[in-house]
């Protein structure tokens, strides 16, 4: 016994499908249990790069008839200019209905108060769990993937929540196969993540395969930003700079696109899908490592907020 | 930088490999992972700084390779591994999904949920120990779940003095065992995980050791399957009728792919109803193809325009399984609440799911030493038993044995949605190979 089997070589095989052709049929069976077992399924679409390859999907799954799902828009109030002008033509050109859930409505009402470290990504919570409530969406599709934070790994693919949109994740479902349970009871509601096992290498590989489009501040390109917490933000009305912080102009992309008041930009000469596919193999840093502030704020930050209904 | 763009052009054509870690709490499976990790370069610097951060923070000198794997707060606290949790790495030849598993007795149902979907299971004994309870269950959960490809990892080599003849003498035995299982094709690999011998790079300790790394190994298993030995099956998850003016007659069925390729031209027979057909077209995702195989999400049209719905199966006309009512089958139960004869419960099986009735417990099973224990009145959580289930309609049902995909089902609680029980249709795999035990033996802990 001191060699092991012999080993064939499987990748040469004419029937074994490549790495992303697995993972968007995975993605698009998903999509397809999703529309045959629920009443009323939403996508979370933010026209960030993971929403955006999402709709992607489901317009394949369902081609040539058109996307069965609605969208629903959970809007900061701090969103990137070039990201809602993207979400709009999205919408219109595929003919989708759009709900928005506005965070600075809820803020403008005195439902929600502003944070003192002026971040709205966890106020996005209520009026999230409450548009879901409101539109009795008894599925929501999120572009949530395991590979971006370690509480996200234990995340399953169909995530029963309870009435008030919480997460217990030592009372998930163990899920078998590819036989997704959805059942739930009257106000509870099934989270769906169909690109759980996606990386964000993958996911830009995808777009790059498919030639889909993007918001360009994606791109590098020159903005107006400043420092802060070692990231740059972009200066706006949002609430910076600060005394001190000082607007230069440098060359960025971003790698993640969310609030404007958390979601930082990278240094970088990538003005194209090859350069970014690049750069990104080359990175040492995770994307949510490298760019979001509300992760860092604990070491259970995703999980707690999780918890308590976010995505 | 043309490197960085020759790997990344090389990755997007690579295979994927879904595989599971099976271990006990000692067996050091959080260090192969995090060896695994580590050395094929998937962990970046903030993960591993938050890792370090924490490490500090609670008194640890070296940075613990266990938190970047324990995500939740209660592993972390506990120190343990409580759930399944999925990794991603990659390598230029291929892409990895790791099923982590926790290796504890009482988290068997973990393990079967992460082997469901491996392609390959990692089984891992420490050298000192050599082949334990513990890993008989690990093997036996892999036969069960037909995982196609087990690799015995002989981990601590070092704490064994690289001696061949303890790891020859653990490989016979596991071999054996296995075999005896049905499981098809075992590989072993003597490693040290702590010191990284043969996990990505080969050991300088061990010359006596001709075989791959565990990682080459991972990337050169075969992922793919004879098609021509499949019995080809669809389950039909939707009906897509645009009924638009530019696709006023489009009908098509869309599914994945369960086993099995199919043909435009091929005649087929729908299930339950057995009506026939031709295959007139394949979409294969917005291209029309001639063949289609499994896995693929594609969209079957047929000749003729017959009533199919979602739960319907689309199979070879000369090569249909039969329908049923009566479902025999092996079962892991996954619930802290049991089932019991004569429960009422729903079947969800590939895109049906029906009314059905517990007939029957006829046996439960030891993993220790495969012993069935005959009519046990229930099951309880973790517990693998065979099962008599009758249906309300008809299911076309396979043998797991046949299809992992179309031999599969859950049974779920009717009354919260509770997935209560993981089953695998057909005889079972342990019927021939497993000794009869008494039926009052006290002592079954598993």
């Amino acid at each position: 016994m001191t060699t092991a089997a012999t080993v064939s070589e499987g990748i040469g095989n004419p029937y074994a499908l490549s790495h992303l052709d697995s993972l968007e049929s995975e993605a698009v069976h998903i999509f397809r249990e999703v529309a045959g077992e629920f009443e009323r399924p939403v996508i979370l679409f933010s026209g960030g790069k993971d929403s955006i390859v999402m709709l992607h999907l489901a317009l394949k799954a369902f081609a040539p008839a058109p996307v069965p799902f609605t969208l629903l828009h959970v809007d900061t109030g701090h969103n990137f200019p070039e990201v809602l002008e993207y979400r709009d033509r999205a919408v219109a050109r595929h003919g989708l209905r759009l709900h928005v859930a506005s965070v600075q409505e809820y803020i403008d009402a005195g439902k929600l108060r502003e944070r003192p470290d002026g971040t709205r990504n966890p106020l996005q919570t209520v009026p999230l769990t409450e548009a879901i409530q409101q539109h009795r969406f008894d599925a929501v599709f999120g572009g949530g993937r395991r590979d971006e934070e370690k509480a996200r790994a234990k995340e399953r693919v169909f995530s029963l929540r309870d009435e008030f949109s919480q997460w217990d994740p030592r009372r998930q479902r163990p899920e078998l196969w590819q036989l997704y349970n959805g059942r739930h009871a009257p106000g509870e509601h099934v989270r769906v993540f169909p690109i759980s096992n996606w990386t964000e290498l993958d996911v830009w590989q995808y777009i790059a395969r498919e030639g889909i489009e993007l918001p360009e501040i994606y791109f590098a390109h020159e903005r107006e930003v400043f420092s802060r917490s070692g990231m740059w933000l972009t200066a706006g009305d949002w609430g910076g700079p600060k005394e001190g912080e000082r607007i230069e102009t440098r060359q960025v992309r971003y790698r993640t696109v969310g609030d404007m008041s958390c979601t930082g930009a990278v240094d970088s000469d990538a003005t194209t899908l090859d350069d970014v596919i690049t750069e990104i193999a080359a990175s040492r840093l995770t994307e949510r490592g490298a760019t979001r502030a509300d992760d860092k704020m604990s070491e259970a930050a995703m999980e707690d907020r999780k918890r308590e209904g976010y995505f | 930088m043309t490197t960085l763009t020759q790997h990344a052009e090389q990755l997007s054509t690579t295979t994927l490999l879904r595989f599971a870690t099976a271990g006990s709490v000692d067996d050091g499976k959080s260090t192969l992972v995090g060896r695994l990790l580590h050395d094929s370069k998937s962990v970046l610097t903030d993960q591993l700084e938050a890792v370090e951060h924490a490490s500090r923070s609670r008194g640890q000198e070296a940075p613990d390779l266990a938190l970047l794997t324990d995500g939740l707060r209660a592993e972390r606290e506990q120190g343990i591994t409580i759930d399944v949790a999925y990794r991603y790495f990659a390598t230029p030849r291929r892409r990895f999904i790791l099923a982590d598993t926790p290796g504890h007795v009482q988290y068997t149902r973990n393990m079967v949920t992460g082997a469901s979907t491996a392609e390959l299971a990692v089984v891992l004994v420490d050298a000192r120990n050599g082949v334990v309870e513990q890993t008989r269950r690990h093997a036996a959960v892999a036969a069960l779940l037909r995982v196609p490809h087990v690799v015995l990892a002989v981990n601590k080599m070092d704490l064994v003095d690289y001696a061949e003849p303890v790891f020859a003498a653990i490989a016979e035995e596991f071999t054996a065992y296995a075999a005896s299982l049905g499981v098809p094709e075992i590989t072993a690999i003597p490693i040290s995980a702590l010191a990284g011998d043969n996990v990505v790079e080969p050991s300088a300790h061990m010359d006596w050791y001709g075989g791959p790394t565990v990682l080459e190994h991972l990337e050169t298993v075969p992922v793919s399957h004879d098609l021509t030995a499949c019995h080809a099956r669809f389950p039909v998850q939707y009906v897509i009728r645009p009924q638009t003016a530019e696709h006023p007659d489009y009908r098509g069925y869309a599914g994945q792919i369960a086993a099995g390729a199919f043909r435009v031209g091929e005649a087929v027979t729908v299930l339950p109803s057995g009506r026939t057909s031709t295959i007139a077209g394949i979409d294969a995702l917005g291209e029309s193809v001639d063949i289609a195989w499994a896995p693929q999400s594609v969209t079957i049209r047929l000749a003729d325009d017959i009533d199919i719905s979602r739960g319907d199966l689309i199979a070879p006309a000369d090569d249909a399984p039969a329908v049923t009512q009566d479902v025999e089958a092996t079962v892991c139960h996954v619930a802290d609440q049991p089932l019991a004869v004569g429960q009422r419960v729903l079947l969800k099986h590939t895109t049906r799911t029906v009314k059905a009735i517990v007939k029957d417990i006829p046996s439960r099973l030891t993993l220790d030493d495969l012993s069935q224990h005959p009519a046990p009145g229930q099951l309880a959580a973790n517990d693998i038993g065979r099962v008599v289930v009758r249906t309300a309609e008809p299911l076309a049902l396979d043998a797991y044995a046949d299809s992992r995909r179309t031999g599969s089902f859950l049974l779920i609680d009717p009354a919260d949605g509770t997935t209560l029980t993981a089953g695998m249709a057909g005889a079972s795999f342990a019927a021939a190979a497993g000794p009869e035990a008494a039926a009052d033996d006290a002592e079954w802990d598993f």
